[in-house]
């Protein structure tokens, strides 16, 4: 297809196990890419206006939405772009599919661009299936004759031959994600652009992209793909950008983008919600002073990654002599529901907790919890005659835990599984 | 963290955003003739009369003006082939306000479009204007039976009409480009335009020729370059002896501004719709 250089390292990307392309130039090239739309502070949109006001000087306010974006995309990569909502994603894709006019930088695109644009490829709803395709595909570059020639493969890949003269407005919203992703796969372009194909497809659907994202990338299609799911990112891309405010955060490694995306996300997630103190005993004897998350390096958290090693700390300081005092620590889900406890219960004559003592509680522990909220609380009971709860904070400090994809349920538990086959023959 | 790239990149173009032309002629042409073919036949064979209508409506509108003007106003006693004249005014000037009238909501009716592919814009008011050709094309047929079943006789200056079409074509562009861009930042548009259309069908010599007209008046009339298109028309076609749009100007220099008007509205358009095009896309 093109000339072959010698497999070198191909960025940070270069995952094991996949195909790395091996040319090496670039099929898409930005150069300190920048974008602001300017939002008109007093709207004037009628000559009525216009002509009430006729020397009041439009005002605008400057949203600069993509700054100094600098990437290549080899040829033959599948590259991923992952941010947040509102982070530049869609904005900049549009730059690249020439929809958006940048006001800084350089877009240069070796071949033939085909976007897919947030859930579609702008159809015309009153205008049947057959006509939105060849439209289509005459916009992306084909004539209409070779529009009209490829029509039978692209219904077929929709599979919605029995819907050809349907109106699109007549079409569900799946279907018509179905078609314009059809059309676009068809087009024969060197490079797509991809914005959120698989939101609204049926799982049937999903699986056919899935198959077609494999096939293309051993075509050798360049593909941009912006999408918010880490299993697809790290499934498909040979590597990924992370944009943040409208700025590159990291390029590389679809794994690391990946992880430190969800570590963005979570963490916006737990500062929205800080701190739920629900109780504490009014005039206790004691007190639960603190209460933290800490990861292996001794920092204090919020965010924490599955699989690593997690500590939960807490202080309580106590006013009052607490008799057999006893510790509860515990972590509940976003429902509230009890996922881990733990207890000193079982604490043999321990000895009376006296006044202007400081209890230090640490739980060290294997994260096995499934990606989420979670809230760690705590309590100090008596237990010498009857238990009687001397402090007590529940729901306290939330957490995340992220980047658990293939944990399905609440916890993952250390397992091996097994499928054994016998032939009953 | 940069790549290494070729020394030159193989096929590399610039991405420059939208713009209202370009990508290539024969691209802008296919784009233009799909979109206009598509949406005339959803207009007129979408419904059960199909061609039928697109014939009948400019025809009903003739029959009704010609039967008050004619009959009971008596209008066009002194006029020769007066219902040759008035059916082929109405099927020009309807062919006028149709493609303005439906360039005004163009670009933002193909929002979707116009938001998620890259082509060029200016493809969208003129497959509107080419919609209305095609529909003009139509009713010209009928035009020509009707005056030759009438008594006209056919001329040598008949071959002259399509050079009337042409400047009528690019004119009606003109405006449907101004029109779509300034829609897009100014929703009042559409009605202001609708009063605008009514206007010119009184202000323009459809009903009446222009010289019945007192001369002082028919300066100003002449001003309007579709007024001076269809007194060309009226010469050429039906009748040898009306003044045709010099002489009604009132002679040089006169004739001169209906020209320069129509030319001014055709580069402004351009000029326009090419300097909004490159935004159309994010202020919709
Ligand atoms: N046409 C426009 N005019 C003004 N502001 C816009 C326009 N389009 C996008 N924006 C702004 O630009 C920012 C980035 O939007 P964009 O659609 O690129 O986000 P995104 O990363 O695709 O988000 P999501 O994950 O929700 O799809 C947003 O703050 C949005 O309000
Ligand atoms: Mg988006």
């Amino acid at each position: 297809m093109a000339e072959l250089a010698p497999p070198g390292p191909v960025g940070a990307g270069a995952t094991s196990g996949r195909t790395v392309p091996k040319r090496r130039y670039a099929a898409i090239e930005v150069r300190d890419l920048e974008k602001t739309f300017r939002i008109p502070r007093q709207q004037v949109n009628t000559f009525k206006e216009r002509a009430l006001h006729p020397f009041r000087r439009a005002r605008y306010e400057e949203l600069n939405v993509l700054r100094g974006i600098t990437f290549d995309v080899l040829e033959g990569e599948f590259f991923g772009i992952v941010g947040r909502n509102g982070s530049g994603k869609s904005t900049l894709l549009k730059c690249l599919a020439g929809i958006y006019r940048s006001d800084a930088g350089s877009i240069r695109v070796a071949g033939r661009i085909s976007p897919f644009i947030e859930l579609g490829v702008g159809f015309n709803p009153d205008l049947t299936a057959r006509e939105n395709v060849v439209i289509n595909a005459v916009m992306m570059g084909l004539t209409p004759r070779e529009a009209r020639a490829r029509f039978d493969q692209v219904l077929e890949f929709a599979e919605l031959q029995d819907f050809v003269d349907l109106k699109l407005k007549n079409y569900s919203s799946g279907m018509q994600v179905r078609l314009a992703f059809a059309v676009m796969v068809q087009s024969g372009a060197e490079i797509l652009l991809i914005d959120e194909v698989l939101a609204v497809g049926d799982a049937a659907f999903q699986q056919r992209c899935f198959d077609e994202f494999l096939r293309l990338r051993d075509e050798g299609r360049t593909i941009v793909l912006v999408t918010h799911d880490m299993t697809i990112v790290d499934r498909f891309c040979h590597r990924a950008m992370l944009i943040t405010g409208g700025e590159i955060e990291t390029i590389g490694a679809p794994g690391q983008v990946g992880a430190r995306y969800l570590e963005r996300n979570f963490e916006a997630m737990s500062q929205r919600s800080e701190t739920t103190q629900e109780s504490s005993v009014a005039g206790a004897s004691a007190e639960i002073a603190e209460i933290w998350v800490e990861n292996d390096a001794g920092m204090r958290v919020e965010t924490v990654p599955h699989g690593q090693p997690l500590h939960l700390h807490a202080r309580i300081d106590v006013h009052g002599r607490v008799q057999e005092p006893i510790v509860d620590i515990w972590v509940d889900d976003e429902n509230g529901a009890r996922v881990f406890a733990t207890s000193t219960r079982p604490w043999p004559e321990a000895p009376p907790a006296e006044a202007g003592q400081s209890l230090h509680v640490r739980v060290d522990l294997d994260n096995r919890l499934a990606g989420g909220r979670y809230h760690i609380g705590c309590s100090l009971l008596s237990g010498s005659a009857t238990l009687a709860v001397v402090a007590l904070v529940n729901r306290h400090k939330p957490f995340v835990v992220y980047g658990s994809s293939h944990v399905f349920g609440l916890v993952a538990i250390d397992h091996e599984l097994h499928v054994d086959r016998e032939s009953s023959a | 963290m940069s790549v290494e790239t070729g020394a030159a990149l193989p096929r590399a173009r610039e991405i420059h955003g939208p713009a209202a032309y370009g990508g290539g002629w024969r691209r802008f042409w296919h784009l233009t003739w799909l979109i206009a073919v598509t949406d005339y036949r959803l207009t007129y064979f979408g419904s059960v009369l199909g061609y039928l209508w697109a014939l009948m409506r400019p025809l009903l509108l003739f029959g009704v003006l010609y039967v008050v003007f004619s009959k009971f106003l008596r209008f066009g006693d002194t006029i020769q082939y007066y219902r040759d004249l008035l059916l082929i005014n109405i099927v020009l000037y309807t062919f006028f306000s149709e493609a303005t009238g439906n360039a005004v909501r163009s670009v933002v009716n193909r929002e979707s479009l116009v938001r998620k592919m890259h082509f060029p814009r200016m493809v969208i008011p003129l497959s509107v204007v080419v919609t209305s050709m095609l529909n003009l094309a139509a009713n010209l047929v009928a035009v020509l039976v009707f005056i030759l079943i009438d008594g006209v006789k056919p001329r040598w200056t008949w071959l002259l009409i399509p050079v009337v079409l042409l400047l009528l074509v690019a004119f009606t562009a003109g405006i449907a480009m101004i029109l779509s861009a300034l829609y897009v930042s100014y929703r009042d548009v559409q009605p202001i335009w609708a009063v605008f259309t009514q206007l010119i069908f009184y202000g323009t010599p459809i009903l009446y020729v222009i010289d019945t007209v007192p001369s002082q008046l028919q300066k100003v009339l002449m001003a309007n370059p579709l007024a001076a298109l269809l007194e060309q028309t009226r010469k050429w076609l039906i009748d040898s002896g009306a003044p045709g749009f010099v002489q009604a100007a009132g002679g040089f220099p006169w004739w001169l501004i209906p020209v320069v008007i129509l030319v001014f509205v055709c580069t402004f358009g351009l000029w326009l719709f090419n300097h909004e095009a490159p935004r159309i896309a994010e202020r919709l």
